[in-house]
């Protein structure tokens, strides 16, 4: 009788499958990540039952603090071949008689996220890296007072830039209703009476009577 | 993890050339994809947060001379939105300012609120139903899209329902407004408004936050 050989097997594991599903994976999440923009401040969307995703572009984005700040955040447009960001700064710089360099508008265009500081403080902000100075430059958010209305300014200059761009408004919980009522009345007086109100989906299931 | 290496005992004197294996270690490989990957699942916003549209009417300008829209008093609710998630209701509207209607307390839950504007609602919840039945039976093979087309137009063109005005006072926070737009749609209202709140019921929240709050402490 022969004897019967016992194969030693070796302790490999054959891990090509894995990693070609992790390649898989790895691509399809490079490709289609949209990075998590941090907030300037904290913000807690309410929920609503609406399901309507938002805009990916030609939005400008309100948003209210829990301590009556206000920031402004806009987008390229459609495409960033349109530089709409960089000319609304060249324009909101005109208004204010501040003058932004190439490099300014440069760094301001690629700045993804929202800002909140009076127009003046615009230059210290871009020209700063650090984040403890972008921060302490935004203590404000945009005055809104009727003395000196800079967010009326920039919605207006976004809308002449950017014809086709809808408002959202990003507010959190606690922002007080004063403060969203302002807000409200700046958009209108620039003729914009279409919001749209940021909210997250709420997964409660919604009972409709039927009687 | 490291590759453990086999010495192959070999009983006789004959050593073979040891052959190369043609595996290729992929475990650092995969650490890193692992990391990337771990990475990449935490920085991306993979739920698009969602939207609740609301339009306002117009603004009237200074030299604009406009008649407000009539309606009909049986039919109005108002909401006020008071401070501490609290919500007031009155039907009608202040006649009397000496001698204001009295609010209704209520609450943004299912049984607060909602209860409310779907009893004043179910009327139209009833047209509807009976309209959406018709249509089916009317035209069987009619397409959902175009079938809820049918019954917007349908609630549109409704007048049964509650005309709702939606007032906040100032101690108000942002979640309220967007929850009462959200009770509106979950109870179907279509006619809906946020106004103004003026000095008469701004008497009246206060005076329903007194009675209701005896033992307010006077630190605040």
């Amino acid at each position: 009788m022969p004897k019967i050989k016992l194969h030693t097997k070796s302790p490999h594991i054959d891990m090509t499958p894995m990693v070609d599903l992790f390649s898989v994976v790895l691509t399809f999440l490079m490709l289609t990540t949209t990075m998590r923009q941090p907030e300037p401040a904290p913000i807690d969307t309410p929920f609503s039952i609406s399901d309507r995703t938002a805009p990916d572009a030609n939005i400008m984005t309100l948003l209210l603090s829990e301590d009556n700040r206000v920031f402004f955040n806009i987008d390229n447009g459609s495409d960033t071949s349109f530089h709409f960001k960089g000319k609304i700064l060249a324009e909101m710089g005109t208004r204010y008689n501040i003058t932004f360099t190439a490099e300014e508008v440069k760094q301001f265009e690629a700045y993804p996220s929202s800002f909140g500081m009076p127009i003046q403080n615009m230059k210290s902000f871009l020209n700063t890296k650090d984040a403890k100075e972008r921060e302490s430059l935004q203590t404000k958010g945009i005055p809104i007072d009727s003395t000196d209305n800079q967010l009326a300014f920039w919605v207006l200059v976004t809308r002449k830039v950017n014809p086709a761009v809808q408002a959202c408004i990003k507010g959190d919980n606690d922002a007080p209703y004063p403060l969203v009522k302002k807000v409200l009345d700046i958009l209108q007086d620039k003729n914009v009476n279409r919001f749209n109100l940021i909210t997250n989906l709420e997964a409660t299931k919604v009972t409709q009577s039927e009687e | 993890m490291g590759e453990i290496i086999q010495e192959e005992k070999q009983k006789g004197g004959k050593r073979r050339p040891k052959k190369h294996s043609t595996h290729i270690d992929m475990t650092p490989m995969v650490d890193l994809m692992c990391l990337l990957i771990t990475f990449f699942m935490l920085t991306t916003a993979f739920s698009k947060s969602k939207v609740m549209e609301i339009v306002l009417p117009e603004k009237i300008k200074k030299n604009e001379k406009v008649e407000p829209p009539k309606i009909a008093e049986s039919r109005t609710i108002n909401i006020i939105l008071g401070p501490a998630n609290k919500v007031f209701w009155y039907p009608g509207m202040v006649k009397d300012s000496k001698n204001p209607p009295i609010l209704q307390e209520s609450d943004y839950s299912d049984q607060g609120i909602r209860k409310l504007l779907l009893d004043r609602n179910k009327l139209l919840f009833k047209k509807v139903a009976a309209f959406k039945e018709q249509m089916i039976k009317e035209n069987p093979t009619m397409s959902r899209d175009s079938l809820n087309a049918n019954i917007k137009r349908f609630n549109k063109a409704d007048d049964s329902g509650p005309i709702v005005l939606i007032k906040a006072y100032k101690e108000a926070r942002y979640a309220n407004i967007v929850d009462i737009i959200d009770e509106m749609a979950i109870c179907n209202i279509v006619r809906y408004a946020i106004v103004d709140i003026n000095y008469v019921e701004d008497a009246m929240v206060q005076t329903a936050m007194g009675s209701s709050t005896p033992t307010k402490t006077p630190q605040n």
